[in-house]
């Protein structure tokens, strides 16, 4: 049966890295999964910003989102932690609380005429890739071998809360090592891997300065482990990356200069589905090219 | 930083509220201080987790005027982490929620909450993404708010009943 799913853009991969939605729409097509268009979908509302301004704004704009994959029968697939992170738990909270849904369809019902019966299920790609299809899988479909060597970023909010049962062990997680591995890269063990890229929260927006400190300090334990380039399974985290280590190269005069893929990208490559422009990596701030040349494409 | 916090300081209802937010988890803290050994924000800046978790539980309500509340990027790290399982994001989630009620809001988060009210995204298109897009082969806008002026109305229709506009 054809794996269908409702595909919830977010904001920063439509709006700052389109290259990231053309390669997860080519992977996806490529291992027979369907996404199908939310249309009116906005912002999650961003679990940092939005949530820490107004939690039942954050609550009730998420689940209309909710709602419109509910209208299409579909569970909701993203490639962004952010995004992850506020449609899991509004999905969550909308469930176990009935006094919550019950508010929130208050609401609802003034400002859309709509219900939300709480049965959207809510998934991130990328995992969904490693679980129903697996890496086995992906690694035999691989046209062009990654050959370079990959710091792997997961980003948090698709392993905590843990508490709350999110994804793989937060303390120890391999899905994405695989995923990566499978492609033919070689996944380097770095200082503090599994620390925050440092944007979220609101720090990116409110005190950047504290959120290049963390971007700075992962790009350079990356860099001194040997990585080529650092994948990521969001586009937040993508952006903290790409544009922060401009930023920290004009800011504070130090070089940096590493390569950053979305799973997605990396993946399209991989797969022979993509050139690296039709996935946007030329409009990039960190250029690409030093890794495409050591994996045979630049 | 020494703090004197003074009976005055301290307020009753502030430490009902966080603690019934926090599914009673508050004030099951034992001050162990594993939060902020956990935090990478403590490493870097004067942040500290265990610090706006004591002051919530004595209820001192100057923790609304602390910078310190908005450099967690709420990894969640010190969440998983905690023997007492208090549900320390979320008290910060709710603090944060105070500020922004009190209109005591940074600047360039004022700035993010106004685009994401106007336009249902927190991150709007640019006519620089617009072109890009077209050059990827995708339509210049994505199939979200930013295509459905319906869809965008209801958006706002929402901010505007949950009190959001009053806050900016």
């Amino acid at each position: 049966m054809t794996m269908t799913y409702a595909f919830f853009l977010g904001c920063i991969m439509p709006n700052r890295y389109p290259g990231i939605e053309v390669a997860s729409r080519k992977v996806a097509e490529a291992l027979g999964i369907k996404l199908v268009d939310m249309p009116g979908a906005s912002c999650c509302p961003a679990p940092g910003v939005i949530r820490s301004f107004s939690v039942m704004t954050w609550l009730t704009v998420a689940a209309r989102n909710l709602l419109i994959a509910e209208e299409l029968k579909a569970p909701i697939a993203v490639v962004c932690n952010g995004c992850y992170a506020t449609l899991k738990e509004a999905s969550e909270l909308l469930r176990e609380r009935p006094e919550y849904l019950s508010e929130v369809n208050e609401i609802l019902a003034a400002t859309t005429g709509k219900k939300y019966h709480g049965t959207t299920e809510v998934v991130h790609l990328c995992y969904e890739i490693y679980e129903k299809i697996g890496a086995e899988k992906i690694k035999g479909l691989v046209k062009r071998p990654f050959n370079a060597v990959a710091a792997v970023h997961y980003g948090c909010h698709i392993l905590r809360p843990a508490r709350k049962g999110r994804i793989d062990d937060p303390e120890d997680p391999k899905f994405l090592d695989q995923l990566v591995e499978a492609l033919g890269a070689k996944s380097v063990y770095y200082k503090d891997k599994l620390m925050c890229c440092g944007a979220g929260g609101g720090v990116r927006s409110g005190l950047l300065d504290i959120a290049l400190d963390y971007t700075q300090e992962k790009v350079l334990n990356a860099k001194r482990a040997g990585a080529d380039f650092i994948v990521d399974i969001c586009p937040f985290c993508h952006l903290q990356f790409d544009r922060g280590q401009g930023e920290i190269e004009s800011k504070r005069n130090i070089k940096l200069g590493l390569p950053v893929l979305h799973w997605m990208q990396m993946a399209a490559l991989s797969l022979g589905l993509a050139t690296p422009r039709e996935i946007g990596l030329h409009a990039q701030v960190i250029s690409a090219d030093p890794l495409l040349r050591k994996i045979g494409l630049g | 930083m020494s703090l004197l916090i003074r009976p005055e300081d301290m307020q009753k209802e502030l430490v009902e509220e966080l603690n019934e937010w926090s599914e009673g988890s508050l004030i099951k803290c034992m001050d162990c201080g594993l939060c902020s050994s956990s935090c990478h924000s403590g490493r870097k800046a004067s942040m500290s987790v265990r610090k706006i978790v004591r002051l919530a539980r004595l209820g001192y309500k100057g923790l609304l005027d602390m910078k310190e509340l908005w450099m967690c990027t709420t990894c969640y790290a010190c969440y998983d982490r905690c023997p007492r399982k208090v549900n320390t994001v979320d008290v910060i989630i709710k603090l944060r929620n105070k500020v922004f009620e009190e209109k005591k809001a940074l600047e360039p988060h004022k700035r993010v909450a106004k685009l994401f009210a106007e336009y249902g995204h927190s991150v709007p298109i640019s006519d620089e993404v617009k072109a890009l897009r077209k050059e990827l082969g995708l339509p210049e806008l994505p199939p979200t708010v930013h295509s459905y002026p319906g869809a965008l109305a209801e958006v706002k229709r929402i901010i505007e009943k949950t009190g959001f506009t009053k806050l900016l």
